[in-house]
């Protein structure tokens, strides 16, 4: 009993250390679109102009569109998906009960895919998975990010943030040297933000086209010279995690535009 | 190809509209590299018209100096109720087409 | 480059940049990369710099994607209207961005669109009127590169 009530002080003791270890700034949260420029806020804010609602569209058609051996459309299950679906981004990514697997949104899209269409499994970065994974995150825009970090995450967790926190790559630095240290401060003729994930999929200037977290992640593992993680990868996927509870306080935009 | 048409939803004969157009193509320079080193051939949508009720109000000559997904607004004089029909044709010869029905008060 | 190089350049431009008023044809303000264009688009004839108004950012986000206004000051009447606006890029690989063909019934010579811009550079537009004249605007933009590089 007493080696319980120890190691659930431990627990709680080192939760606590690392908590204020992770809040060093202690400020809230603000969105990329805040570090952005008047134009760029003005694209996104358009949803005629803000291009990554083409992917929106193209979900929308993907999403009443039948697929698979059986041609199940995901509405022939969902039903219309500003009801289904909103909110459920705002919670991923998450451990689904069902299977254990820890998923976040492109991992539940295609289990469903797989799993209840017999449908084939969606690539990262194509234009299907983009654009269903902009859809079902664009019904919870302007929603709080809420994800829930339960008993089972907590290891994915701490791996997240020990990511954020650890100097890598040709570099030499960790995420909280820009996103952190240095947010609000210019890089050459930009200026870096905090490196929130809650607007992605996100249309970015520079790929000329949409474009996962997990992607932006990448990119970011370049610009420091580090090697990069692939695509769904569990070191990616407990970063999403760290993020997303990071990025608590914020609300969805997706679909985001940044430069 | 994935392509929107913004029109109002409803206007005054006489009256100035605003017609917005936004069409899903990558406008490919001819100028990037693919991950094995070969050049990426060059592809836009170089030819653009819009024909409200059958008569052409505006055409659009593009080039590689256009942004990815290309985004055009420009203005036209709402007369009778009718369609907006834009046609457009990339450097590999495929074709795309987007109607829109513009509903014409009397003034 | 030494501190008085750098200096007497900056003047230089500055002086010269006075010198290009707006009541001089568009030829004696081009940089020869565009002249010849210029003239491929006008025949020869002369550009008068103004009534074209081109609204861009002075600072892009990216060089993929700047968003552009073009606005010319005509009465759009059937007498009198644009027939055609031209742009033009001195520092693109290729300088014939778009033209864009209006008319009278267009009731205002304004588009709005999104560019590439190859480097900071002044864009160029050039619109055609129904009585045949030239008349021209620009715009100066800083177009620079990302500041992370991003391998895709």
């Amino acid at each position: 009993m007493s080696v319980r009530i120890a190691a659930a002080l431990v627990q709680v003791m080192a939760f606590c250390a690392l908590s204020t270890f992770a809040n060093a700034a202690d400020k809230a949260p603000r969105s990329g679109i805040e570090y952005a420029s008047a134009e760029l806020r003005a694209m996104q804010a358009d949803d005629f102009a803000n291009p990554g609602m083409l992917w929106v569209a193209r979900g929308e058609k993907l999403w009443n569109a039948p697929a698979g051996r059986d041609r199940r459309s995901c509405a022939g299950c969902h039903g219309a998906a500003e009801k289904s679906l909103r909110g459920a981004a705002t919670r991923y990514p998450q451990t689904d009960r069902a299977s254990g697997r820890f998923l976040n949104l492109e991992g539940r899209i295609n289990q469903c895919r797989s799993e209840r269409q017999d449908a084939g499994v969606l690539s990262y970065e194509s234009e299907e998975l983009l654009a269903l994974t902009a859809y079902v995150a664009h019904q919870s825009r302007g929603l709080p990010v809420a994800v829930v970090i339960e008993d089972s995450d907590r290891e994915r967790l701490t791996r997240g943030r020990e990511i954020y926190y650890r100097r890598q790559g040709q570099m030499n630095l960790a995420c909280t040297h820009c996103h952190e240290q240095n947010a609000g401060k210019r890089l050459l003729a930009e200026t870096i933000s905090e490196g929130h994930g809650n607007a992605y999929p996100i249309y970015r200037l520079e790929w000329q086209t949409a474009g996962s977290l997990h992607r932006r992640l990448r990119a970011c593992y370049f610009g420091i010279r580090a090697e990069r993680p692939p695509f769904g990868s569990d070191d990616l996927l407990n970063l999403e995690l760290f993020l997303a509870d990071r990025a608590k306080g914020l609300t969805v935009e997706t679909p985001g535009v940044r430069r | 190809m994935v392509a929107r048409v913004q029109l109002p939803a409803s206007c005054r004969a006489g009256e100035i509209i605003t017609v917005r157009l936004v069409i899903q193509h990558p406008m490919e320079t001819g100028f990037r590299y693919d991950v094995r080193g070969n050049r990426v051939e060059k592809n836009v949508i170089s030819q653009l018209t819009c024909r409200y009720n059958e008569v052409e109000i505006f055409r659009a000559e593009m080039g590689s100096g256009i942004a990815a997904n290309p985004f055009l607004q420009f203005h036209t004089i709402a007369r009778q109720s009718g369609d907006l029909v834009f046609e457009w044709v990339d450097d590999r010869g495929v074709r795309g087409e987007e109607r829109a029905r513009l509903l014409v008060t009397e003034a | 480059m030494t501190g008085k190089h750098i200096a007497r350049r900056s003047l230089l431009k500055w002086l010269s940049g006075l010198f290009c008023l707006s009541a001089f044809p568009l030829r004696a303000q081009l940089a020869d990369t565009l002249s010849a264009r210029v003239d491929e688009l006008t025949g020869g004839q002369t550009v008068t710099t103004g009534r074209v108004v081109v609204d861009t950012p002075r600072l892009a986000d990216n060089g993929h994607s700047v968003p552009m206004r073009l606005s010319v000051d005509s009465p759009m009447t059937a007498q009198d209207h644009v027939r055609s606006i031209t742009l033009l890029s001195p520092r693109n690989p290729r300088a014939l961005m778009a033209r864009f063909y209006l008319g009278a019934s267009a009731g205002r010579a304004e588009i709005v669109t999104r560019v590439r811009l190859n480097g900071t550079q002044t864009v160029l537009a050039i619109a055609e009127m129904s009585d045949g004249t030239f008349w021209s605007g620009t715009a100066e933009v800083e177009v620079t590169e990302s500041a992370c590089l991003d391998a895709g």
